[in-house]
Order: C-alpha cells, then structure tokens, then sequence
C-alpha cells in the first residue's frame, strides 16, 4: 500500500519554562513517537480523551505546530523540512476543519470572501471563474449560493460548519484534519454533518483524520482507529475490529463507558479509577498502568512497545488474541423505532413527490 | 399517592422588553417524586437550562420574566416566596450542579471553605464541625486524599474533581432535590461514567431526589427513571425511561433517537432531521416541530396539540400520535 500521508516518530514537547531566567524546567509530552500511514480515500480516527495529544498531532500534521521530531510525508514529500512557501502550497492538498466553526471564521468577511482566499492563493479560480467556483463548493457542501453574501454569524451552527468544510473543500485537498468536527453541535445537526462528511468522501475521494473523543460517531465513519493515552498511540486497528475485539485495557474501558441510548443495554461500567496523569511527567512503564485494572509488576517498569496481533497494533504487555469478538448488532427493523422511521421516511418520500409534481 | 416532592405547573419563562418578548419556555409541566430522577433532554435553545434556573428562581430578571405557572416545591409555590425564603432553599433542600465547575467554584477560596461557608449559612455547625463535615463530604464524593484536598484551590484540580467538589457542595445540606444541568457534558467518558456512577450511588444512600438536565440519551437511559423531551420550550413527549425508548412517538423524540450514531449498533447512514429549531421569537400558531416534520398537515401548522396520554404516564404532544396509526 502506497499511502497517502505516512507519519513516522512523530513527537511534540512543548518546554515548560519558570522563573525570571525563563529557564526550562521540563516538557509537557504532547505527543511521543506516533508513527500511522493514511491512505488515499479512507478515515483514520485518531480517539481520545482530553490531553491525550490528539489535536496536537492533527496540527503538527499540516505544521501548525512545529514537530519536535519525526518525519511527515505527504505523497512522498517530507514536510518538517520544507520551507514556510513550499509548505503554503503543500497546504492546497491538506486542510483543516476545526470543532467551532465561529472561532475560525473571520467574523468580518462574508463567505465569498472566506472561500475566494484559498481559491486565489492556490490558483484553483481565476478571477473569471471565481463565481462559478464558490457556487459550486458552497453547493458540495448543501449551501446556496445566496449564502456566499452572508457573515458567519448569520448561520446556525450546523451551517457554519458546513461553511468550515467548504473552505476546507475549495482547493480540492486530497486530506483533511477534522479535529471534533461535530462535537460542539447538537444531535439532530451532528448528523447532518456527518452524513455530508461520508458522501464527500464518496464523491471526492478526500481522505480524512478525524479527530473525535466520541467513539459512537467515531464506529460510525472510521476506516481505521488509533487510540492515543498521554500522547501515544495504545492501539491502532481496523475500526471494526477495534469495537469488536479491543485489544488494549484502556481501549477496552473507553468502549465499555460510553453511554447506550438503550435502557435494556444496561449501565456502562466505570472500569477505571482516576484521571490521566499529567503529561508534564508521565508515569514509568506503561503511562496506563496507575489506571489500569490488570497492571501487573512489569507494566510499572517497562513501556510496552507497539506490537502486531492479527491487524491490531497494541501497546500492553498483557494483550493475547482475542477470543470473543462483540459483533454489532444489525439495526432491528422490527423495532417500534424502526417502524416509526420509516412512517416518516414514507411520509418524507410522498412529500417530495407532491412537491416535484 | 404521596403528593411529588416537585411539580411544575404550566410554566412560562419570558425573555425581551417591550414588545419584542419571547417564551424561552412556553406551557411546560412535569413533576418528581421524592427519590426518583426525571430526566430533561432536548438540543440548544429548546429551553431544558431556563426550566432548571427557573425553579431554582435564578432566571436573572429583567430581562427574564416569570410570566405564568407554578412552581410546588413541598407544597409551596416558588414563584411566590420571598427572597429571604427562596435562598434559605437553595444549597439547603435543593442543590444545584452545573456543567463547568470551574466557573461555578469561587477560584479564590478553596474547596473546602466553600463547602464550609455552605454548611454554616445553613446550619449552626461551629467551625471545627463544619471543616470535618466538609472532609467528610469530600470522602463521600471519592476524591482521593480529601483531608489533603480540602485546602486545594479549584484550579488545582482536574475537571473530573472539581465536579465532585460541586457535587459534595451540592449535597453539603443533605438536599431533598438535587438539579443537574448538563453534569457530565464537559468531562471525558471515564470520567462521566465515574461521575454517573456516583450520583446513583449517592441517591440510593441519601435518597435525594435528581432532575437531570442534559442533550445525551445515553445518559438519560442509564440514569433516569422517567424522561420529559423538550422542543422549542414545550414538552412534546414525556414517559417512563423504558417506555420513550421502546415506544417512542412524537416525530422529534424518533428522530432525535434515529440521529445518534451507536456504538453497538451497525448502520450505513445516520438518519437526520432536516432544518434546525426555530428561533424563540418566531411566532408560530401550530406545533412548532412542524416545519420539520414529515407528518406535518394543515392541523399541524394552525392548531398547538395538547399534551395527551396514549397510555398510562406516556404523554405526547402530537395530533398524529399514535404514530404506528399513520402508517396505514
């Protein structure tokens, strides 16, 4: 496989400095050795929780930060070592869409103005085109092309997002770093997003890291999973293998504590103790191992290098093949919700049709 | 029937001056029974957080106005108690946690004198009492080392901790109601689960009674023992928790249910509700889901439909509910 993006080693430390001398006095490890490969057209999804390093590793991706060390090689291009106008251009084939879509629009351009910008800079329009152009991603993106007159704060938040990706889409990137796309976004508009998410992909064959603490929207769009604790990589896997043998004990505990909207499915376990230690100074050994609920004496004294079970990388001295698998379950049609769904698909369906005729 | 330790009564919270007023919640009832935990769930804007301030009476006024309703804490109404009343009742018999515990902790004192000054404006424990009772509450929340912990300052601590010093506030004066707006939404899953665990747990030694505000149906589904799902200020399906997820039927509640993507559960494409929620000062004359509903006919857009029972304690705000009866 020949992939799109491949990351080696990658590492951020960013120097904690104290005093009047602003003498370094330590490293907070964001990230740490964090090697993963992206091929065209697929979904890796990069989980976590909060300080985990995960949207320090999405930014060190395009350069927004600077990596401490590793390599990035987009399509066989080394970034860390690119100058800041090579490193503009390579931006044309890799952009970002951040959580909240009002922070990271200029409140003061209209959205012309914001999707105009990249489409200029990177000679996708020409001024003669230009029009056309911005109608045409703001349509990709199910916006019209009276919006492109309009401020960010005239949209809801479902709209600005879309208006995030348009900007993200208007170079024809071939990635795109989604760090928590929807995760400021209520239910009913995440879904929206989501949905628009998949069929880009679909249409365009843009590849995504997606950057989420959510593993149901996570399950629902990834190709693939790595699971990140204090700034490394634990596990990385096909992401139907993950949900179905989790390999790691932490990933094993994310699964296991993320809420079920079915009262039947019974309460999720809190099967860790505690709060992630600080990145400032990681535990010794396995950084899980104050947590984990199967450490043993070695866990405290040495760090468990990623290895190959089946697909699965894991990073547990402990972690065996998996003997069970927990197989999703098919959506039930012959539930009352189902049923209901699809009175109101039905009923969606004869609306349009009235409409159309 | 014992009468409920609280009951809302055809609440309506106003927002604006002048003419250009609106209701952030416009007709809403539902009640909680002492021990129990009813569950408040809908998306931003649909006026679950109002309703919360709005017992605690925190709608801040003006702007907010309280323009109709009861509220019948113990039998007394709320909305017409004095001040003087009103805040011996809260952090007393109602207690009251919020979703950012950094900015609901005071940052200059630390945990414990804020869990003490609590104890003492309610009670007339000395000092000495009063620090080993906030010890002991600390203990209570498991926050590790709490006779350590007691003299932390909130920023000190993770998120995870400062929301169970909120709880050990919230629980100080062994309150008889404990309001939750949104208690999990800014922690990490471990942490939510650890901190969900504990209210239970707390519940079922105190027998506090919970209203649990919140967005996640995951949450309400573990937690909640009746479920109250609100749209653009009204309540428009209320049920036992078992019940709204066997048999949902308001149009919204299904697609609010269809739209979560599951973690054990397969599918090819999450279902949507098209549009977004209309804004409050929009005046509408019908059911205010109806310009994003599929069923929507010409009742639905003129005529409000009443909250009505289809079965014993399901209620649902919909003229075309049953739904199953549409399918024909």
């Amino acid at each position: 496989m020949s992939a799109l993006l491949q990351v080696e080693g990658l590492t951020k430390h960013f120097p904690v400095r104290r005093g009047i001398l602003r003498r370094i006095v330590g490293h907070v490890q964001a990230v740490t050795d964090v090697s993963f490969a992206v091929a065209a057209g697929e979904t890796l999804a990069i989980v976590g929780e909060s300080g985990c390093g995960k949207s320090t590793t999405g930014r060190a991706l395009l350069r927004l930060i600077e990596p401490s060390a590793g390599s990035i090689r987009m399509e066989g291009t080394e970034l860390t070592t690119l100058s800041p106008a090579r490193m503009r251009q390579m931006r044309r084939q890799m952009q970002i869409i951040f959580q909240d879509p009002y922070g990271s629009l200029n409140p003061r351009m209209t959205v012309r103005e914001v999707l105009s910008e990249p489409l200029l800079l990177h000679g996708v329009a020409t001024p003669a085109t230009l029009q056309a152009k911005v109608a045409e991603v703001l349509g990709l993106c199910g916006l019209s092309s009276f919006h492109a007159e309009r401020y960010p704060h005239e949209f809801s938040g479902g709209q600005r997002q879309r208006v995030g990706i348009a900007r993200a889409l208007a170079t024809r990137p071939k990635l795109i770093v989604c760090d928590e796309p929807v995760s400021a976004l209520d239910v009913s508009v995440q879904a929206q997003i989501v949905n628009l998410l998949q069929d880009l992909q679909r249409q365009l064959g843009v590849a995504y890291v997606f950057i989420s603490h959510d593993l149901a929207v996570v399950r629902h769009i990834a190709t693939r999973v790595a699971v990140m604790y204090l700034g490394r990589i634990v596990e990385e896997a096909p992401a139907a293998e993950l949900f179905a043998a989790p390999l790691h004990p932490y990933t094993r505990s994310l699964i296991a504590a993320a809420p079920r909207p079915d009262p039947a499915a019974g309460r999720a376990k809190a099967s860790v103790e505690g709060d992630a230690p600080s990145a400032l100074a990681p535990p010794p050994g396995c950084a899980f191992h104050p947590r984990c609920p199967v450490a043993v004496e070695r866990c405290r004294s040495e760090r468990p290098e990623l290895r190959g079970i089946g697909p699965t990388r894991v990073a547990c001295h402990l972690a065996e093949p998996a003997t069970d698998r927990a197989l999703p379950r098919p959506l039930d049609a012959d539930t009352p919700l189902a049923r209901r769904l699809a009175v109101l698909a039905a009923a969606r369906a004869r609306k349009q049709e009235g409409t159309a005729a | 029937m014992a009468a409920p330790l609280l009951s809302v009564e055809d609440l309506r919270v106003e927002f604006g001056v002048d003419r250009n007023v609106f209701p952030a919640v416009d007709g809403v009832s539902f009640a909680v029974d002492r021990g129990a935990t009813l569950g408040i769930v809908g998306e931003s804007g649909c006026g679950k957080s109002v309703t919360s301030l709005a017992i605690m009476r925190l709608v801040s006024v003006p702007p907010g106005r309280y323009a109709g309703g009861a509220i019948r804490f113990d039998g007394q109404d709320l909305l017409r108690l004095p001040e003087s009343r009103m805040r011996a009742l809260r952090g007393g018999r109602m207690g009251m946690i919020f979703q950012e515990p950094m900015t609901s902790l005071n940052p200059v004192y630390t945990c414990g004198d804020q869990i003490v000054e609590s104890l003492k404006v309610h009670s007339d424990l000395s000092a000495r009492a009063a620090r080993d009772r906030a010890i002991e509450l600390l203990d209570l929340v498991r926050l590790p080392s709490p006779a350590k912990r007691v003299d932390d300052y909130p920023h000190q601590l993770s998120g995870g901790q400062r929301q169970r010093v909120m709880i050990a506030l919230a629980l100080a004066n062994d309150p008889d109601l404990l309001i939750a707006d949104e208690p999990t939404t800014a922690l990490d899953v471990t942490i939510q689960a650890q901190i969900l665990e504990l209210m239970k747990d707390l519940q079922d030694r105190t027998g506090t009674a919970i209203l649990l505000i919140t967005h996640d149906l995951g949450v309400v589904a573990e937690t909640c023992d009746e479920v109250v799902v609100m749209y653009a200020g009204t309540v428009v399906e209320q049920a036992p928790t078992a019940a709204l997820f066997g048999d949902p039927q308001h149009p919204y509640t299904v697609g609010l249910m269809a739209a979560v993507p599951r973690i054990d559960v397969a599918a090819d494409r999450l279902a949507t509700i098209e549009g977004s929620v209309p804004p409050p000062w929009q005046v509408l004359a019908g059911c205010r889901f109806a310009s994003r509903c599929p069923l929507a006919d010409d009742r639905c857009r003129n005529e409000p439909p009443p909250l009505r029972a289809i079965a014993p304690a399901h209620r649902v705000a919909c003229w075309h509910a049953p739904i199953d009866g549409a399918a024909a």
